[in-house]
Parts: structure tokens; sequence; C-alpha cells
């Protein structure tokens, strides 16, 4: 029987230090569940929908936490609040698009929680998904948003393959922007990988949002300098101005002198189930004159291939006027 | 007339209660041996239960007991039971419950109950149902409502045909009215506006969830709930636990939010406090939000069609209106009467035709939400005034002028009379307020991506009755208690109404005790918290009493100092003669004298006419000061219509399809103001709450019958950011000749001249596009802008 609100018991784990919570990993392997800000979880766990046997809270490793400049850019511990990066001076003054990106999620008491890395890695919200039905997603065989009668107004205009779900996050298109790595240990290592590598649509794992396998932890995410103090925009339209996720975000990197776009990165978020790069738009403005022309013909660009559902059609117009918008009204 | 209270500042209790968290709700309270309940509800919209098996559940260590359909009194169909017998109709439809040692032992042992379903067909979409061969969402039939039975109807095939994709199909209707030649009406018109609508549902959102915990002593049913109303709930939730009123101690100091979804009790109410009786222990019944998105109730859909015809001065000649509503399982709304009423109120139209039919649906059960039916009419409607005045070309508050009651309008089929209506001040004072003759050019002015649009709004309710009882109580030390039945929404009503008792008695109000909130305090029989009803209702009970306090007052008075009652009036907390100020009582010394006298003084003989409930609690509280009790017998005749008019600017981005709100002003009809405070918190939250209706979502996925708007996240409530950061307000100040201090009620129309206000800038912005819909939603806006059709068909419900 469906019941819902009221969290099943499981064991709690506070590691101190990545390397005790990777053994715990080790030893409950698919059984064990990395929380880091808790947003997301702790509403699996209600719904009775995730069962793990084990949570490990990663709220108490330091050594994940905080801000620091390296020396090619900076690098941000997984479990930093979005709070944090929203008010760092670092961030914001080299890499302003990340600070006006976390800015948007959700509400304030939210982001004085949640976490770039939990923000990064951001579950789909698929509504049949989170009801807990077998979908796709959830390791089943069928999907019950991409069907004539289905509610599919938040769902995917690109890149879809069995699931219609999308990336919720309003992070992780800036971190695409940005040019973003991220660091993903286990018991046997560490790897770093790019935002192409990083984020997984349906195609390659249907249940997953990442490449983060289950025994390793994303512990940092390092910006490189290469965009520092370019031109940025960000935006997110959604039904509401807080607490609520974008139905269509953007971000957008540009490296203008003299009024010419010399290079950009963009990326939009809530239109499939990674941050999509609009690379075939980035490659349309290199070289042009940052003016409303351009603005608009890389708007009209960037939807190029969209593949509507029955009730997202408006994402193309949304998707196409915020990226003119971005290349319009992006500053240093 | 001149108040020392009336018309004030105080600060009410609620306040600082709420602020610091000393209020105490439902779930604060505690007993000992006190366990926890939780319910299984269908996780199906329209089934049949063929078996349930709880052997395993109820051998799970920690659980007490169970309560099913066989525990629980039963109501016919369509009424919602406590608990699902043989068929349950909307998912969420709450069938057992368990009480355990823990909620957490309770969920586990609910999991391990297996129901054996036989699946049937359900429906999301009233007009599905009327279609032929379409599914019912009772087995026994699929159109019912108030005074109309349960019974099957279904359209003709022809008559869907005859609509096309675009209008409403219009069969036979299961209520229908009219009045006036409305064919010469339209005949005659100059201008003609014909349009289909939807209005969508929308859940009731209320922070407090109807958590209950109830346990039982000396025969007695102790029951802390959360509920709008007080005295006037106590019949009907007795009735859900089957035990008599006087067996029911009703304890409700605050409600954390009801919006009509918790007037009369309901029927969760009984749950823990039949579970208690059984396993002997107290229970606490917590509710949560994805149990209150079952049985919380929701704002019923319309699908309508409406045909209004307007002579060249403006006038409205003559109205044609149909509502299919989409009525929930259980036929718990009356809105489309309502919203027909509405009709005949707001415009004064020549001649009006109304036909409706209250459709079944598998979908939450429907309740009055804050000016229901008349508020849905208002949000759909009002901007098709503003496209009649356009094609007219007259001024936009100026048609609503023309067709505004006054205090010689008329209402419903009847046409029945008004007890006074300034409708048409209202419009001046919002006109003259917001600086309309100015700042109307800027109306579809754009700059950059940004259009400004201006829209406006009128709302009805009707906002007062009469017929309940005042009870007021001067203890030994001099204290005037002020009993009130009324219960406590959090409006503060039930104190700024109690200060017309103080005030009437020349009472210091901080030498007095508002005694509220546990029927064991002794409280009247008064008017339902609701409708609109509670400051004009219980401002008369409070006179009726205050009337009878001072008869026995300058009575005493005259028995201790000799001459007669005539010749003594009240001063500051004394009873003074008349000619002579050297003859007079204190209260106090009038109370001791009281005690002396007994009978009707200290209430121990009553009136005859009073309220059982009344009676009852006159005789708790009987012999321990001077009690004045009374039945409000007050003339009324007639409608009191609360009245309000909104206008709000808007800027709208045509890149996003979002908009923002840069003004606001709401000007009420509310009569006499008793509490400026209160009546402002009401202005701004009606308003912002209609700021909801063009913004929240309902969406129910049709082939699952799945909801998905469960949650406060989900159901897209406005947030601060996306409501103007002040609603300025006014009220027009007329008393009401009909109440004794000239009282109205204005809590419901300021939501629907909101969310009108609103619905009207976005057509206005939009050049006079008409959605005929709410929600009106970022998606709509961004279709329309780029020339996209609609993602939904034109009468499609809970799809936006």
């Amino acid at each position: 029987m469906v019941v819902k609100d009221m969290m099943p018991n499981f064991e709690l784990f506070q590691p101190t230090q990545v390397k005790d919570a990777l053994a715990i990993l080790d030893s409950y392997g698919k059984d064990a569940w990395k929380m880091a800000g808790g947003y997301d979880s702790l509403v699996w766990f209600k719904e009775r929908i995730k069962r793990p046997k084990a949570v490990i809270d990663l709220s108490g490793i330091a050594e994940m936490q905080g801000i620091k400049e390296t020396a090619d850019g900076v690098e941000i511990g997984a479990l930093t609040t979005l709070t944090d990066i929203e008010n760092n001076s670092i961030i914001k003054t080299k890499y302003r698009l990340l600070a006006d990106a976390v800015a948007k999620v959700a509400s304030p008491q939210i982001r004085h929680a949640g976490t770039i890395g939990g923000n990064a890695s951001q579950d789909a919200r698929c509504l049949y998904y989170r009801y807990g039905l077998p979908c796709y997603r959830a390791g089943g065989t069928t999907c019950y948003a991409d069907t004539p009668e289905g509610i599919n107004r938040e769902h995917a205009l690109f890149e879809s393959d069995r699931c219609v779900a999308v990336t919720p996050s309003d992070g992780a298109p800036a971190l695409v922007a940005l040019d973003a790595k991220y660091v993903l240990r286990s018991s046997s290592g560490e790897r770093v990988v790019g935002s192409e590598e990083f984020y997984v649509g349906p195609k390659i794992d249907i249940t997953h949002m990442t490449s983060t396998k289950p025994e390793e932890i994303l512990v940092a995410i390092r910006i490189p300098n290469t965009w520092a103090g370019s031109h940025f925009y960000f935006e997110k339209v959604a039904d509401r101005n807080v607490w609520d996720f974008a139905l269509v975000n953007v971000a957008a990197a540009l490296k203008v002198q003299n009024g010419v776009i010399r290079e950009s990165r963009i990326a939009c978020g809530g239109v499939s189930a990674v941050p999509r790069r609009l690379t075939a738009v980035e490659e349309i403005l290199k070289g042009q004159p940052m003016n409303e022309t351009v603005a608009k013909l890389a708007g009209n660009s960037a939807t190029r291939g969209a593949r509507p559902l029955n009730y997202n059609g408006f994402k193309i117009p949304l998707m196409a006027n915020l990226v003119t918008r971005a290349v319009r009204d992006a500053k240093a | 007339m001149a108040y020392n209270l009336i018309g004030k500042e105080f600060t009410p209790v609620d306040v600082e209660a709420k602020i610091t968290g000393r209020a105490k709700y439902a779930e604060d309270f505690r007993a000992d041996n006190m366990v926890f309940c939780k319910m299984l509800t269908s996780s199906i919209p329209h089934a049949r239960i063929r078996s349930i098996d709880t052997s395993a559940a109820l051998k799970m260590q920690g659980v007490l007991g169970i309560l099913t359909a066989d525990d629980v009194p039963e109501f016919p169909p369509p009424a919602p039971p406590i608990l699902a017998k043989d068929e349950v109709h909307y998912i969420g439809e709450p069938i057992l419950a368990i009480a355990a040692e823990s909620e957490l032992i309770a969920a586990e042992a609910l999991e391990a109950i297996k129901i054996d379903y036989e699946q049937l067909p359900h429906v999301i979409d009233p007009l599905e149902s009327l279609f032929p061969g379409g599914p019912n969402a009772r087995s026994a039939g699929n159109v019912a409502a108030g005074q109309i039975a349960l019974q099957t109807v279904k359209w003709e095939a022809s008559d869907f045909a005859a609509a096309g994709e675009t209008k409403l199909p219009m069969g036979r209707a299961a209520e229908e009215w009219s009045y006036g030649n409305v064919d010469a009406g339209f005949k005659a018109a100059k201008v003609t506006i014909e349009e289909t609508f939807v209005t969508g549902t929308y859940s009731h959102n209320c922070m407090e969830t109807r958590s209950s915990f109830a346990y039982w002593q000396g025969g007695k049913c102790f029951l802390h709930g959360s509920n709008q109303s007080h005295t006037s709930a106590i019949a009907n939730i007795s009735r859900y636990i089957g035990i008599e009123p006087e067996n029911l101690v009703l304890i409700a100091e605050y409600c954390g939010g009801g919006f009509g979804s918790k007037i009369p009790g309901y029927p969760n109410m009984a749950v823990a406090a039949l579970l208690s009786k059984k396993i002997n222990r107290p229970v606490m019944h917590r509710i949560t939000r994805t149990d209150e998105y079952g049985i919380g109730a929701a704002r019923p859909g319309f699908q309508g069609y409406i045909k209004m015809g307007f002579g060249a001065d403006g006038k409205m000649l003559a109205a044609d209106m149909y509502l299919v509503q989409e009525s929930g399982p259980s036929a718990t709304a009356g809105d489309f009467r309502a919203a027909g009423n509405a009709l005949t109120l707001m415009y004064q139209p020549n001649a009006v035709k109304f036909r409706s039919v209250p459709v079944l649906t598998n979908t939450v059960p429907v309740g009055a939400h804050r000016g229901p039916g008349e508020n849905q009419f208002a949000a759909l409607v009002e901007p098709m005034m503003d496209k009649a005045a356009r094609q007219l070309g007259i001024d936009r508050i100026a048609i609503r002028r023309i067709n505004a009651p006054d205090s010689k309008g008329t209402v419903g089929k009847e046409r029945g009379p008004l007890t006074s209506a300034f409708q048409k001040e209202a419009l001046d004072k919002m006109a003259l307020l917001f600086k309309w003759n100015e700042k109307k050019a800027k109306s579809g002015q754009r700059v950059g991506n940004k259009v400004t649009g201006i829209g406006i709004g009128q709302g009805y309710h009707s906002a007062g009755t009469n017929g309940f009882d005042g009870l007021l109580r001067i203890t030994p030390d001099g204290v005037l208690h002020i009993h009130t039945g009324i219960g406590n929404l959090g409006t503060f009503s039930h104190s700024a109404t109690a200060r017309v008792a103080a005030d009437l008695l020349n009472y210091e109000w901080e030498n007095t005790v508002v005694e509220r909130g546990d029927t064991r305090r002794g409280l009247p029989f008064n008017s339902p918290q609701a409708g609109s009803l509670s400051c004009s209702t219980q401002s008369r009970t409070m006179y009726v009493a205050a009337l009878d306090m001072k008869d026995k007052l300058t009575d005493i008075a005259a028995k201790s100092l000799g001459g007669a009652a005539a010749d003594y009036e009240l001063g500051k907390e004394k009873v003074v003669h008349k000619s002579d100020a050297s003859k007079s009582i204190t209260y106090k010394q009038a109370v001791e004298k009281a005690v002396e006298l007994g009978g009707k003084y200290v209430g121990k003989e009553v009136p005859e006419d009073l309220n059982p409930i009344t009676k009852n609690s006159v005789a708790m509280i009987a012999g321990s000061g001077l009690i004045a009790v009374a039945k409000d017998n007050l003339p009324r005749v007639g409608v009191t219509p609360g009245l309000s008019a909104t206008i709000a600017e808007i800027e709208l981005d045509v890149e996003t399809g979002k908009f923002e709100i840069k003004e606001m002003l709401c000007v009420a009809d509310c009569g006499t103001v008793l509490h400026p405070l209160g009546l402002g918190h009401q202005i701004s939250g009606g308003n912002v709450m209609g700021i909801g209706m063009v913004m929240e979502r309902h969406i129910y996925d049709p082939k699952l019958g799945i909801p998905a708007s469960v949650g406060f996240h989900q159901g897209k409530l406005p947030t601060y950011l996306d409501v103007p950061v002040e609603v300025a307000w006014a009220a027009v100040e007329k008393p009401d000749p009909q109440n004794p201090i000239g009282v109205k009620g204005v809590g419901e129309p300021v939501l629907g001249s909101g969310a009108a206000a609103i619905t009207s800038a976005i057509a206005d912005a939009l050049g006079g596009h008409l959605f005929n819909r709410t929600p009106v939603s970022p998606d709509m806006i961004l279709n329309h802008l780029a020339g996209r059709p609609p993602a939904h068909k034109p009468l499609q419900v809970n799809a936006v």
C-alpha cells in the first residue's frame, strides 16, 4: 500500500573524514545513501520511496567544505552551502555567474543548508518519478509523462530517451558555462571529469543524472580561471519567483573584446536531462558583435532541433528569449 | 455615533501568541498514555473494495487497534464518509486508521495491510462524464449537489457535436432559472460578449493540517481540533462521532487556516475520537501534508459559458450563463448557485438565464473556498467587462459603475432586496486613490520587454445574517467576560466583535476577558465563522446581549438606589442616575446585588428562545456573576452584500511570460469599520489569495487519476516575491442600516476582486486578449505571445 509522510528507520553514519565515508560506502554498497544538505534526501525518505539501509550524512566532513583559490582557478568543497558561494568574494568578483545562479536556487532557507555538490547532482523532478511510480528512471519499464495524456509541461525538449525528465538544477548550467571539473573520489582513487562526462542523459544511464558511481563521492568542484571576469548572464524563469524549479534557465559566459564576442560558453537547464550546452550557438557567436541582431540569431539557433511534448512547447520561445537576453545583456 | 472601542485599534491575543509560538494548536496537546494513529488512504481513483486483510498489521508489536468503516457512523452517499466502506472515489480517500505506540509503527502496520480492489472507470473531467457512455465518478451516479439528488445524467452526442472543440456543450441542466425577457435583452443589445471559460480547481492549502487529538472522560469526548467555527460546529461534529452534542467538549482556540474547509467540522475529526473510544487511550491523529491534500478540500472548478448583452450606455440588458461544476466525489459545494447570484448582484442585469449541472469527479472532495462561486465568477467575467467597455467605447470603471448595485439593487433569481450596497462609491474611491484618470493612459505601454497592464476587479459575497445568541457576564471582581462561540479563524473577529459589547457597556478593554476556544468556558450558540458572516452577525449578538446587560444593570441600580431603571444610564463601569450623578453604583456592586437577587440576573432563568447550546452554556456559568443573555431577534430584511473593488497595475515581460505587480489597491464596502488592523489584514490577505487564484495549480493525470499538485511547492502558492510589498486599502465607510453598528463583512469579496484585477490586468497588457481561464500560467502567456496554440484544449480541466 502507498503510505507516505513517515520516514522509515535506517542506520545513520556521520563520518568526519572522506576516507571513513568511503569505507562505509564500500561496506554497504548499493544500500548506502550519500546525504549532503538533505533537502532532497529527506523528502525521498519521508515519502518512503527511497529506502536505503544506511544513510551517510556527509555534512560533518570539514575537508569537503569551503572555497579556496588555486593556481589555476578556484576549488569549491562539495559541501559548501549555496549561501556561502553566493556571498564569497572570490566567486563574486571572478566567477559571478555561479553566484548569480546559486542565488536563484529554491529559497534563502534552503540555500543555507543546500550544498553545491547536492545542487550539481540534483535528481529529476518529474511528477511521476517523484510520485513513486515504477517508471524507467525508477528502474521500471515505462514512462508516464511521455504519453498522449501525460502531464509534461516541465519536461524535455531535447535528447530524451524513454525518460523525458530534465535537470532541475540552477547551479549546473553555470558550472557548465564556467567549464567546471568535478572531483570524484573512491577508495581506489580519484578522478576528475568535465561537465560532459559528469552529467549523463537517459541514453547512458536512465536511473542516474550524473556519472558519480555508487562507491564514489563528489568531494569538490574546480572552476578553472579560463572564464574568470568574463561577461556573464544568468536567468531563471519559474512559475514563482522563489522556491521553485526553473521552467528554463540560462547561464552564459562570453569573452567580449571591443564589443565583439571572441568566445562563449552557454548552457540551459530545464530543457534536457543534462544541462544543455549550446555549442552550435557558441560557434555562431564567435567573432560576432554583441548586439540585438546577433542575440536574436543566437536565441533562434538555440532551439533548433527541439522536439516538444504535449505541454512543453512554450519552452521553445522561452529558451530562445532567454538565450537572446543572455547574449544581449551579459555584463562583465 | 462616537465609539470608544469600535473602529479603534487594539492588539488581539493572537498576535503575541502566534509570534511567540505560545498559541497551541490541536497537535500541540499531550495526555498521559497518548498514542498515535495514521490512516490508510486509497491509492486508486475509483474502485470497489473487495476485501481488506489486516491480519499481519494487527499482529505487529506496538499496534493497538484499528478503525474501519464498520466502526463509524455512516452517512448516505454522496456525503463524504468518515472511512470508505465499499467503494473509494479518489486517491487519498481514508479507508481505515491504525492506532499504535508510535507513528512509525502505525505507518509500518499500514504497509502490511492488503486491500483487494476491483478497479472501476474513473473520471477527472466533468464533460467526459456527461458524454454518452462516459464514466461515472460513483457507481450510483454522476450528478449531485445540495437539493439535487444523486442521479446519472448523460447528454446527447449531438450536444457535444454542436458545440465543437471551443464552445461549452450545453445539454440538459440539473438546475435552471431565469428572470426578465432574456431574448428581448439580447435583441436590444448594442454589444454582445459571448465566451467559454474554465476556472481551475485548487486546494485550500491551510498551514495547519486538520489534525485532531481526542480522549474520553466521564462519558464525554474531549476533542482538540482545527476548526474555523466553534459552537455552530458542535452538532455536526457530534453527529460524526455519534454522540449527543452535550457530550462533546470541543477545544479549538486557534486555527491555522481554514478558508472555508473547516466550517462545520469535517468527517475526519471523528477518527481520533472513535479510535480513542475503541482502545481506551488518548489518540493523537496528526494529518500529514499528503493526507491534507486528500481530505483538505479544494475550490471546485467550472467549465462555463456566458453571453452578456449591453446597451449603448453600457447597461447589461441580458445575461445567459451555463456552468458545469467539477464537484469532486461528494457533492460538497454549491459554488454554481453562488456564481449565478453573483451575476445578478454584481451587474444587476435586466434579464438573466442561468443553467448548471454539478458533476461528480474522482478528484479530491471540494468545498467552500473563500468566496465559493462568486470569486471564480469574478476572476473570469470581470475581464470580459473590459472587452465590452472597449467595444462600446466606455471607460472601464464607468461600465462597472453603471451596472454596480446600489442599496436599491436586487440579488438572485427572486430579485430579493439588499440591506445596503455602496459599490459605486467603492469604485469612485478606488479611482480617486489610484489616480485612474491620470494613470489609465499607461495601459498597454511598452518599455523594452515590459508592457504595463491595469486591471479592475470586483468582488461580492453575502456578508451577514442573524438569529444567534449573545452571552455576557460580569464577575464579582467587576471584569466583563465576553463569551463568544464564533471560533477563531485567524481574523481577530472573535475580539473585534467582542469590543462591541465592551464599548456599549462603557468598559475599558483591559477590564474585559474574551471567553472562547473551549466549550467548558460556557460559549453561546454563534454563527459559523464563515461566509463573511462573523463581523456583522456577531456584532448583532454582542449588541443584544449588551442591551440585556444594560437593562439588568439599570434595573439593579433602581432596585438599589430607588427610582425606575429608565432614570439610570451607564457611566465608566458604573450605573449613574441621569439627573443626580451622586447616585450611582459600580458594576462590581451591581454584581453583588445580582447574586443576591438570583434568577435571571445570574443565569438561573433564561429566555426560552435561546439555542440549547446557549442554554447549556449559561447553566455552566450560572451563579458566577451578573449574566446577560439574549437571542438576536433584531429585524433584518434582504441580503447583506459585502463588496469590494481592486485595481492592479502590472508589468508583463513579453520575453518570459512573467509579470510583476507594481501596485494593488482595494476599496471595501464593509459598512462601519470595526477594527482597522483586522480589516487591513483581511483585505491584504484576500487580495493575495486572489493572486493565488491566478497562480495556483491543480494538476491531475487524467489517465491515472493521480493528483500532482500536492505540496506547497507543487501547488504554486504565491510567495513573498510574487505579490506586491503592500496592498493599499480603504473602506467606503457607509454604515449598513440594518446592523446596529452598521457593520458588514468583507472577508471573501476581496479575494474575488483581487483575482479579477490580476486577470483583467493580464488581458490589458496583452491588448485585451482573454485567456478565459484560471490559473494564467507563464506558459499560456508565452504561447500566446509566440503565436503558438495553447497546450491545453479549450475546455480541458486540471491541466494548467
